[in-house]
């Protein structure tokens, strides 16, 4: 077992975890977190998307133990009462239906925006490539996006 | 509470923000695997990674020496309670039905067939332990190509060999069509198998408490999955509760009673504890199942002008190694499709349902129709060619026109309405039809490298499954009716209880677009809820685009019932006779006195209080309606699509242009 001390949502934590256990079943299993769901076995759909650190990861991908003194933020934690731009413009732009990839799809959106307040169509599907929509066909998602980008996401 | 209310513009048709979501944009859903139970155990199953073969011994002793193992089972350990997973389609009475045990005792007969199953503390403990297991193989000869699994000396899937059953249908003189028609073309298309892969995998959490179990599932289908477990694995129907939490997209994929949700009922009976079973996306790819996986033989006798005179099909369906909740039946929902949108004088089908190693196939998006649709807009398009006859103007030389509905057509449907005259031209014209195919003349004339393919798709579906008595002329289980109830609360506010089983349609918005009108209630002020046997007690649930158009009705159904109650309270609230009161969405007033009135809610507060209610008067407005529908919905539409063709790569991409795909759907009524 490895000791971590990881910040989750603004909360601090401090845990014996098993070199192995992966980021995802930590939040999910460890802390309760079950914002974060998972589609896939690694990699693939991006719904357990969240951000270490500010920036957008797979949180399948990450082990657990690399997250040790990093900053985590989950669907649970981006807002702090009210939506942000980007949930707002999710809603808005019927830019969901089952779903169950929009918390990842939120949180790269996110990262995106971050990134590149003002993407381009083409940068948006790019940038959200490694997120996988069943239900929308993903138009919505990248109108939601552009509309979040005219809000301004960083408010 | 609300006084009085303006009665609301009409709901349905405005472009509502879904009430749906709130939870889901902030991480608050309950999906099936964020469920948690004091206790609660993880489940896993260990899978044959053989195609095909004899089980000759499962050891597990080796997983119960593992670190937080609770306990560990094969599938002799279920013989005696497993039982057979349902089939509830056996579509001819002599259809071959092969036992299907949830767990593989002597014979596993597909990739990822559950021989063996661990009780963990965790996922990671569950996982170690299944790799202690020892299970001894002895392959047989796997059965891969529908096509050769009928020649006798094909190994055999089951002892009764490998077809289930040979369904078929004819009307009209088809041997004379084909003999005399001046044109016949026959072709082979096929229909590829598939993975559903809804984005939400399967999960199942069981819980007994006493002689009471609570499932919850990641399912389309609560109702029948309850009923199931009561009908064909002996749990009486009264102490089970079956609760779909928010399910993450189905596709089909979900409308079935799995192996997983009966093991882990049985299991969590075992060791008594709550478990939890979560798939992995790979062992969904192999076990959820599949879709589609047809060869399909069509042939058409035309005239030279076009004019079909008849369609001769002949499928070949592949069941996989069982067959489950509706196996069987889902070409035959093609079976009345074939004709389409189109008149002709004679039709056959028969299809053959085939057994290979292969996962059982089951409904997918459309399940048997969009197949039907492929293959007649592909020969369509080849008749076309041979007859030199533009490919719409062949269409629509052969559609029913729109004032000779109601049609019955030649597979026996009665197509209520439809307008495909009307739904083609504005396809067309968004698309620029006719410019692109000038565009496309013009580039064949020139010889362009990059020449211009364009796509056409009619099509109509039978929607809104089903009526009941439909379904039992073709052997289905059950019937084909929804349930809905409205409670009325005494503040004014609304319930809406449907059997529909949402997983991401958006129905606690349309249910309550839907009562909102009815009613004159706010939208605000209406709560839908679903997917709980408890809360929800009846229902056929969420599949063949059925739930607006018969669960809908059902609520419908239900509020005029509420809306018949009221009126004798308000009737009694205004010392007025029955029969002088005028129903406004919201609100009962008297004839010739519009100011003399009550609203829905100041009627639901005095049926509560219930003090002045005239004798004999139930004090309630609550009510239940269950609605079967006459006939199937038949909507129907025109899609185009172009698309740009390198002749020397052979590589096609979409035109530059957002004119490049165009559909347009019509629902006529």
């Amino acid at each position: 077992m490895t000791h971590i001390t990881v910040t989750v949502d603004g909360v601090g934590y401090s845990d014996h975890v098993e070199p192995r256990l992966l980021l995802v079943h930590y939040l999910r299993e460890v802390l309760g977190k079950t914002g974060t769901p998972v589609g896939c076995d690694t990699s693939n759909c991006g719904a357990c998307t969240v951000l270490m650190d500010g920036k957008s990861v797979k949180s399948c991908a990450v082990l657990a133990v690399q997250a040790d003194g990093s900053d985590i933020t989950t669907i649970e934690g981006l807002s702090n009462g009210e939506l942000t731009p980007v949930q707002r413009a999710f809603h808005e732009e019927h830019a969901l239906q089952c779903g169950y990839c929009t918390p990842g799809m939120i949180m790269a959106a996110t990262d995106l925006l971050r990134d590149n307040p003002h993407p381009t169509e083409e940068e948006i599907r790019d940038g959200l490539e490694g997120n996988l929509c069943r239900c929308t066909g993903y138009e919505n998602i990248v109108r939601a996006v552009k509309r979040a980008a005219e809000a301004g996401v960083t408010s | 509470m609300t006084a009085t209310t303006e009665a609301p513009a009409a709901e349905l048709g405005r472009a509502r923000l879904r009430k749906e979501d709130a939870k889901l944009i902030t991480g608050q859903t309950r999906w099936t695997d964020n469920i948690r139970q004091p206790g609660m155990l993880q489940i896993a199953f260990l899978r044959s990674p053989f195609a095909h073969a004899k089980i000759k011994n499962v050891d597990v002793s080796g997983a119960l020496r593992q670190p937080g193992v609770v306990a560990a089972f094969s599938g002799a350990d279920f013989a005696a309670e497993q039982g057979s997973l349902p089939c509830a389609w056996p579509v001819t009475p002599d259809i071959v039905i092969p036992p299907h045990p949830p767990m593989a005792v002597d014979e596993v007969r597909y990739v990822g067939e559950a021989v063996a199953v661990v009780v963990a503390r965790d996922n990671y403990e569950a996982a170690d332990a299944l790799a202690a297991i020892e299970v001894d193989y002895e392959p047989l000869p796997p059965v891969l190509d529908m096509r050769t699994a009928l020649d006798p000396d094909s190994p055999k899937v089951h002892e009764a060999g490998n077809k289930s059953y040979e369904w078929v249908f004819a009307n009209g003189d088809v041997e004379a069509a084909f003999r005399d028609a001046p044109v016949v073309l026959e072709r082979t298309y096929r229909q590829q198998r598939l993975i559903p892969c809804a984005m939400e995998p399967r999960a199942v959490v069981v819980s007994w408490v006493g002689e009471e179990v609570t499932v919850w599932s990641a399912t389309q289908i609560p109702h029948v999955l309850r009923f199931a477990l009561s009908a064909f694995f002996g749990i009486p129907e009264q102490d089970i509760r079956v609760i779909a939490p928010d399910v993450g997209g189905g596709f089909g994929s979900k409308l079935q009673v799995t192996a997983e949700e009966v093991l882990a009922v049985l299991t969590s009976r075992k060791v008594g504890k709550p478990v939890r079973w979560t798939e992995t996306r790979s062992e969904g790819n192999m076990t959820v199942h599949h879709g589609r996986d047809q060869w399909q033989r069509i042939r058409i006798a035309a005239d030279r002008d076009g004019r079909i005179r008849a369609l001769d099909v002949d499928l070949l369906a592949d069941m996989g190694a069982y067959l489950m909740l509706v196996t069987p039946g889902i070409p035959l929902l093609g079976a009345f499709m074939f004709p389409a949108i189109y008149k002709m004088d004679a039709y056959s089908f028969r299809c053959t349902g085939v057994f290979t190693t292969k996962m059982p196939t089951d409904a997918y998006r459309g399940a048997g129709r969009p197949e039907a649709t492929f293959a007649i807009e592909r020969i369509m398009d080849e008749l076309a060619v041979e007859l030199g006859i533009e490919p719409m103007e062949i269409r629509e030389r052969n559609w029913i026109k729109h004032e000779e509905f109601p049609y019955t057509t030649i597979a026996g449907l009665t197509y209520d309405s439809g307008n495909y005259e009307a739904a083609t031209a504005k396809a067309k014209e968004l698309f620029d039809y006719d410019g692109l195919r000038r565009e496309q003349a013009e580039r064949n004339a020139r010889g362009d490298k990059i020449r211009l393919g364009i796509g056409i798709s009619t099509f109509t579906e039978m929607c809104g499954l089903a009526p009941s008595r439909v379904l039992g002329s073709l052997s289905y289980g059950a019937g084909g009716w929804e349930h809905a109830s409205i409670r009325m609360l005494p503040t004014g506010k609304v319930e809406v209880v449907t059997g529909s089983s949402a997983h991401g349609q958006g129905h606690e918005t349309a249910w309550s677009q839907i009562v909102a009108d009815q009613l004159g209630v706010p939208f605000e002020d209406i709560r839908v809820l679903h997917g709980d046997t408890q809360v929800s007690p009846k229902g056929m649930d969420t599949y063949g685009s059925r739930s607006l158009a018969v669960g809908g009705m059902a609520l419908v159904g239900a509020c005029d019932k509420v809306i018949d109650k009221a009126k004798v309270i308000a009737a009694a609230m205004l010392e007025a006779s029955v029969d002088d009161l005028e129903w406004s969405p919201g609100r009962f007033s008297v004839r010739g006195d519009p100011e003399a009135g009550k609203t829905i809610q100041e009627i639901a507060l005095a049926t509560f209080a219930a003090h002045g209610l005239p004798d004999g008067v139930e004090p309630s407005l609550d009510s239940d309606h269950t609605y079967d529908p006459e006939n199937f919905s038949f909507p129907h539409g025109t899609h185009l699509c172009a698309t740009e063709v390198d002749t020397e790569t052979n590589l096609s991409r979409s035109g530059p242009t957002s004119r490049s795909t165009t559909s347009v759907s019509w629902s006529t009524r």
